[in-house]
């Protein structure tokens, strides 16, 4: 569904992105792992048509994300990490004008907004400005726009941050029922444990390459990991910090 | 505890600049440096040069002396006070209370008395940067007329600054007193509608005092009122007299310091109750800036209206020319200046109707006619001004959404197209109207009206697209304040790309109604001559490149943006 070929991306001479190849399959649940700064946002802005890659390419179900957007555009649903949306909107006026883009009005639209608002409790809020949101809830209002059009795959950057743990689980949820129904997301996240329980597969990116990619067991055992936490298993081959040094620096 | 310098809370300021600074050389921004040196550099010497002739002409007549210069420099200093008080105010608001910066400096250890300064500064020169340019060339005029000498620059930075600072305190303590009433987004939209109604109603009311009568010699009695008149200050207790004083008794090589002390002392007096107040006010201020606007909107009107009327467009299209609307519309700071820009029309309307040329002597068709013909320069300036702060930023405020525009299967055509006809159809229709207007009041000939129209047409279709080209092709993703969006360097370029086509589309029309007012001066049959027919042509091909090629540039610009 998703498939990279040869992905780079520099800026100036750093490059953010190092010649990634990648394929997620239909029915996938996908993460990527990595530090800050590994490259993980960058290849994931590249895959919705955000930035363009300095070499190689996106597909999206099969269509090339830069020389035919339109129709590679309309399968998916893309979820940034910061969510700037527009303040003097409301959020169903927001979710309207989202589904606009995607060439969809009507009734069948604000159904569609009742359902989303309902499911992460925004009803309540749905004729407020989005200024009035707080950062949690304008998270729940882009995720429900990602979800607007109900597209083939869903590109994630960090899904969890700024949700309450019960918007998480259901996020989580959410997720795994999109997948088990045929659709497919690839999501970037910090939270190995997340990663862990959730994903059927993962790659992790250091210096914009992938050094591991697979499933956490086929990871474990490339690597000689024995039976070795996704948690240590990620500091093993991004070269985390030592716990003892780090018990230095904060004991000081 | 030690307490960090203020120096130290206002690093991250100009640090910024200078980074700033250091990213545009990195980017080839030495060019933009030349053109607005060049640009600053003309500005500089025309302002120098009108008042050099004019104070030199005044010099030279004997019993007034220095009247009358000192006069006028009261009267500008009293003009930049009170733009400052205003903008003041408003900047106040933001660096107070709405800046970024402002979650790290008040959870930090540092004083009241220490933020407090840093803020006023920040607000001081965010407010007052362009006020104290402008008064650079002022000063020089009368530096080098009244042979002021070298230190005579010292003098007058002396006499200048602590009128800076005033309304600098006294517009930030105007807004922390607003803020403890409202909350600061509240207080923005009140204070954006004050401002601006304000500012409005002070430019109606002299023009509807016509100071042009002042200058007409029967409107006074003898030359001793008119002495009298000169000598009496505007007014003892404004800082902007006192600043007068000073600078003209220097120059009259009769130093009088008390201007300058009554000056400094007023300010030290101000910047220590503007602390003090401070301290009292703004930890309440502060939390009531955290308070979101609560407001719920159906925004079916909308939906109703515009929608239903926009319903033979694509859904796409549709939905962004109505978002496009309703956020112009829900943010105060935008339509407020629909009110300054209503009173600037009819202030020039009131200029038009107040011309003495329908006064039955026969050169009357003359002028009519080149009085229309050059309004065509002088409305498309206006609109070119009017497109700068409404249809420039039009792409830039789309910056921090960019990510679901760009994720989004719209086509960036869509995009363009929305933004070009929701900025430009408002803006036809004033243009229309405005040279219509001014056209029936001139009383001018069908021909002068058709081809007033006609021109004014393919110039706002050509200003529309200019300015959301120069928009797109030098934007400003990450500003704060949507207002600061044109006059940064892209809008200036605008200007100068927008009269350079205003000049050249007159140029092309002007022998063509020189060759129509001729024939109709001289009573022979007006008609279309070949000649004619290829300027207006020359004038619509001009019009119709301008419009396209940057909207094309505009296009390419925007498919390459990366977020």
């Amino acid at each position: 569904m998703i498939r990279l070929e040869n992905l780079t991306k520099l800026y100036g001479s750093f490059v953010a992105v190092d010649d990634i190849s990648l394929h997620v399959p239909r029915g996938v649940l996908y993460g990527c792992l990595g530090p800050n700064g590994a490259g993980k946002t960058t290849t994931l802005r590249m895959i919705a048509g955000i930035l363009r890659p300095t070499q190689g390419r996106v597909l999206l179900g099969g269509d090339d994300v830069h020389t035919n957007p339109l129709s590679a555009k309309m399968r998916l649903g893309f979820i940034p990490d910061r969510p700037f949306v527009y303040d003097k909107l409301t959020g169903a006026e927001f979710l309207r004008f989202v589904a606009g883009l995607y060439g969809q009005e009507g009734d069948v639209v604000d159904r569609r907004i009742a359902e989303l608002l309902e499911v992460f409790e925004l009803t309540s809020w749905k004729d407020e400005l989005v200024e009035a949101y707080s950062h949690g809830m304008r998270q729940k209002l882009i995720i429900s726009s990602a979800l607007i059009h109900r597209p083939e795959c869903i590109v994630v950057d960090e899904p969890m941050v700024g949700l309450d743990p019960k918007a998480a689980r259901l996020l989580k949820d959410i997720f795994r029922q999109f997948v088990g129904k045929g659709g497919t997301v690839l999501m970037s996240t910090h939270t190995l444990e997340v990663a862990e329980a959730m994903c059927d597969q993962i790659a992790i990116i250091q210096h914009g390459k992938i050094v591991a990619a697979g499933t956490v067991s086929d990871v474990r055992r490339q690597h000689k990991a024995g039976d070795a936490s996704l948690e240590e298993l990620f500091l093993k081959l991004t070269g985390g910090v030592q716990v003892r040094e780090l018990a230095e620096v904060l004991g000081r | 505890m030690k307490q960090p310098s203020l120096a130290h809370v206002l690093q991250p300021k100009w640090r910024t600049a200078l980074q700033r600074l250091r990213e545009e050389r990195a980017n080839g921004g030495s060019g933009k440096l030349v053109v607005l040196a060049l640009v600053g550099g003309a500005f500089w010497v025309g302002v120098f040069g009108v008042l050099y002739r004019i104070l030199k002409a005044l010099r030279a007549v004997e019993e007034l002396g220095p009247l009358i210069p000192g006069k006028i420099l009261g009267l500008i200093l009293l003009s930049f006070i009170s733009i400052l008080v205003l903008s003041n105010v408003i900047t106040a608001l933001s660096s107070f209370f709405l800046a970024k910066d402002l979650d790290l400096l008040v959870s930090a250890p540092v004083d009241w008395l220490r933020l407090y300064l840093a803020k006023l500064g920040e607000t001081l020169l965010h407010s007052s940067w362009m006020v104290a340019l402008m008064a650079v060339p002022i000063l020089t005029a009368y530096g080098v007329v009244f042979k002021g000498g070298v230190l005579f620059g010292a003098y007058a930075i002396l006499a200048i600054v602590p009128m800076l600072i005033l309304p600098a305190v006294l517009g930030s303590a105007v807004t922390l007193i607003l803020v403890n009433i409202f909350p600061a987004r509240r207080t923005r939209d009140l204070l954006s509608i004050i401002a601006l109604g304000a500012a409005g109603g002070v430019i109606l009311l002299f023009r509807l005092i016509r100071p042009e009568q002042l200058a007409r010699p029967e409107g006074f009695r003898n030359l001793l009122d008119f002495v009298i008149l000169l000598r009496g200050p505007t007014s003892p207790f404004l800082p902007s007299e006192w600043a007068s004083q000073a600078i003209m008794g220097y120059l009259r090589h009769e130093i009088d310091l008390l201007p300058l002390i009554l000056l400094w002392t007023t300010a030290a007096a101000f910047v220590t109750g503007g602390a003090l107040l401070h301290r009292v006010l703004y930890p309440t201020g502060f939390t009531k800036a955290q308070e979101g606007a609560e407001r719920f909107i159906r925004g079916t009107l909308w939906r109703w209206t515009v929608g239903s009327m926009l319903g033979w467009l694509p859904v796409a299209k549709r939905e962004f020319v109505l978002k496009d609307i309703k956020l112009f519309f829900r943010d105060t700071t935008q339509w407020s200046q629909l009110i300054l820009l209503a009173v600037l029309v009819v202030v020039y309307l009131f200029n038009i109707q107040a011309l003495p040329l329908h006064r039955g002597e026969p050169v009357g068709f003359f002028y009519v006619n080149l009085v229309s013909f050059l309004n065509l320069g002088l409305a498309g300036f206006v609109l070119a001004s009017i497109a700068a702060r409404f249809i420039f930023p039009a792409v830039s405020l789309e910056g921090r959404q960019m990510w679901l525009l760009r994720s989004s299967p719209l086509d960036l055509r869509a995009l363009l197209w929305s933004k070009y006809w929701v900025g430009t159809v408002p803006l036809l229709v004033l243009g229309l109207l405005l040279t219509g207007l001014t056209n029936a009041l001139l009383q001018v000939t069908p021909f002068m009206m058709l081809l007033s129209l006609a021109t004014m047409a393919a110039l706002t279709l050509a200003i529309g697209a200019m300015a959301l080209a120069f928009g797109a092709l030098y934007p400003q993703f990450e500003t704060e304040n949507a207002a600061q969006i044109p006059t940064s360097f892209g809008g200036l370029v605008f200007m100068m790309a927008t009269i350079a086509l205003l000049a050249a589309v007159l140029g092309a029309l002007a022998s063509a109604v020189t060759t129509y007012v001729r024939a109709a001066w001289e009573g022979s049959p007006v008609g279309v001559t070949p000649a004619m027919l290829g300027w207006f042509v020359a004038a619509a091909a001009l019009c119709a490149t301008a419009t396209i090629v940057p909207l094309r540039l505009a296009l390419r610009k925007m498919e390459s943006f990366e977020f």
